[in-house]
């Protein structure tokens, strides 16, 4: 959000950041989170959010292929014929993916061991999909790139704030760093323990439940009426 | 004795909801009533079923560093793992919109039923999630493949009927308003989670 704020107080040269565009950035943080309001790409996000770690290199292989394959669909949209268009974009996204997934075993070998199957699974990511379908098919080459990265910001920031609340409460560190002290564990004579049931798969669920909670009982207008 | 051991695990141990999330999309979204639920859990099961093997052949023929090799001793060391995602999506793409014509063709009723669910199957995670994890744990032959593809989708759907069923009584307890619809079907999911990790002692 930062780099849309600066580019917007440099002259609007041809608008590249107008109220609108900027919109598409923003709107996808917190009104119209990919996450807690479309409810598109929890397949993959809940289960690598066990470190911050895992989380930031998923986030990044997300962003980067929405907002390529955005930008890549958005430039055939004209080409691609309505009928077999899912089929076209999945093909888009895995060989996105495929590429993604090269570079990580390539640069951060461990990470993307621990990943696993999660990064291929982005090719069936709804957000990919929904971005795809909803916004490259219709829009020009600009607006979709922006799409993406507010989208893959919105999914971003959530990831980071799950992975961080189970890095610290389960394992006593975040991003690898100790936060609690050895010298508090009960191994060495203090009275801590790790809650080892953050680590497991299904408390994912239970806070990103409770942060749409929070969310929605500070922007009321996101409350589902019943 | 070993498939069934594979059919039980992937039921209840390695549950593709509880245990991987995968397929949560469809599975929030299409879990308001049992009777949608239902059809969507049959979809995915024919689906998975029919596509795993698909994708076993492939993988074991085709893909794997020298599975090219009855092509020729000059095909021995090809490796064309690298196209393995892109293969499987293809693969479950085109599957999907067979499998629909023919059902549409063959046998109209269930049409009416799964109809809807057909073409979203393709972009549900649990599908290309159960390749993924077919290619991972190596299965020794299809039929093992075939089993934990079935057994992979009767858990889903064990889930999400479970889940439909518990949000139909839902509609009759007051839950918070910021909690209500989504954020409580999360919480719930993760409790239900949780009451799976018992299954996860058992020893086969």
């Amino acid at each position: 959000m930062s780099t849309a704020t600066a580019a917007s107080a440099a002259p609007p040269a041809e608008g590249l950041f107008s109220k609108k565009n900027r919109k598409l950035i923003t709107d996808p943080l917190n009104d119209n989170n990919p996450i807690t309001v479309q409810v598109l790409g929890i397949c993959s996000a809940l289960a690598i959010t066990v470190k911050v770690s895992n989380a930031l290199v998923m986030s990044i292989s997300v962003l980067a292929v929405v907002v390529l394959g955005n930008m890549v669909i958005s430039a055939l949209r004209n080409a691609i014929p309505g009928r077999i268009r899912i089929i076209a974009q999945l093909v888009i996204a895995a060989g996105l993916v495929t590429l993604v997934d090269i570079v990580l075993k390539a640069y951060v070998y461990d990470v993307s061991k621990q990943v696993g199957v999660y990064v291929g699974l982005i090719i069936t990511n709804c957000i990919l999909m929904g971005r795809y379908e909803a916004f490259a098919m219709g829009n020009k080459v600009w607006p979709s790139a922006l799409d993406g990265l507010g989208n893959s910001l919105g999914y971003a920031w959530l990831l980071v704030v799950v992975a961080s609340v189970r890095e610290i409460t389960g394992n006593g560190t975040w991003f690898g760093f100790r936060l609690i002290p050895e010298s508090l564990y009960a191994t060495s004579g203090g009275g801590y323990f790790n809650n080892n049931m953050m680590i497991l798969p299904p408390m994912a669920l239970i806070i990103v439940g409770i942060i749409i909670w929070i969310q929605r009982s500070r922007n009321t207008k996101l409350i589902e009426q019943a | 004795m070993n498939l069934v051991n594979i059919f039980v695990k992937s039921i209840f141990i390695d549950n593709m909801i509880f245990a991987y999330f995968l397929g949560m999309c469809s599975y929030l979204a299409v879990s308001k009533t049992v009777k949608t639920a239902i059809g969507l859990g049959a979809a995915v099961v024919f689906v998975l079923g029919v596509t795993v093997p698909v994708n076993y052949l492939l993988e074991n023929y085709v893909l794997k560093q020298g599975a090219l090799s009855w092509l020729g001793a000059g095909f021995a060391e090809v490796d064309l793992s690298f196209l393995a995602f892109i293969m499987f999506i293809a693969v479950v793409a085109a599957i999907v919109q067979l499998v629909e014509m023919i059902v549409e063709k063959f046998a109209p009723a269930l049409y009416g039923a799964l109809g809807i669910f057909l073409p979203l199957i393709a972009v549900n995670c649990s599908i290309l999630g159960g390749a993924l994890f077919m290619q991972e744990r190596q299965y020794s032959n299809v039929a093992e493949a075939t089993t934990f593809a079935v057994g992979s989708g009767v858990g889903w759907m064990l889930a999400i009927v479970a889940i439909a069923a518990i949000r139909e009584k839902l509609r009759y307890s007051d839950i918070p308003a910021p909690l209500r619809g989504l954020g409580i079907t999360f919480i719930l999911t993760g409790l239900m989670g949780i009451a799976f990790m018992a299954f996860m002692g058992i020893k086969l």
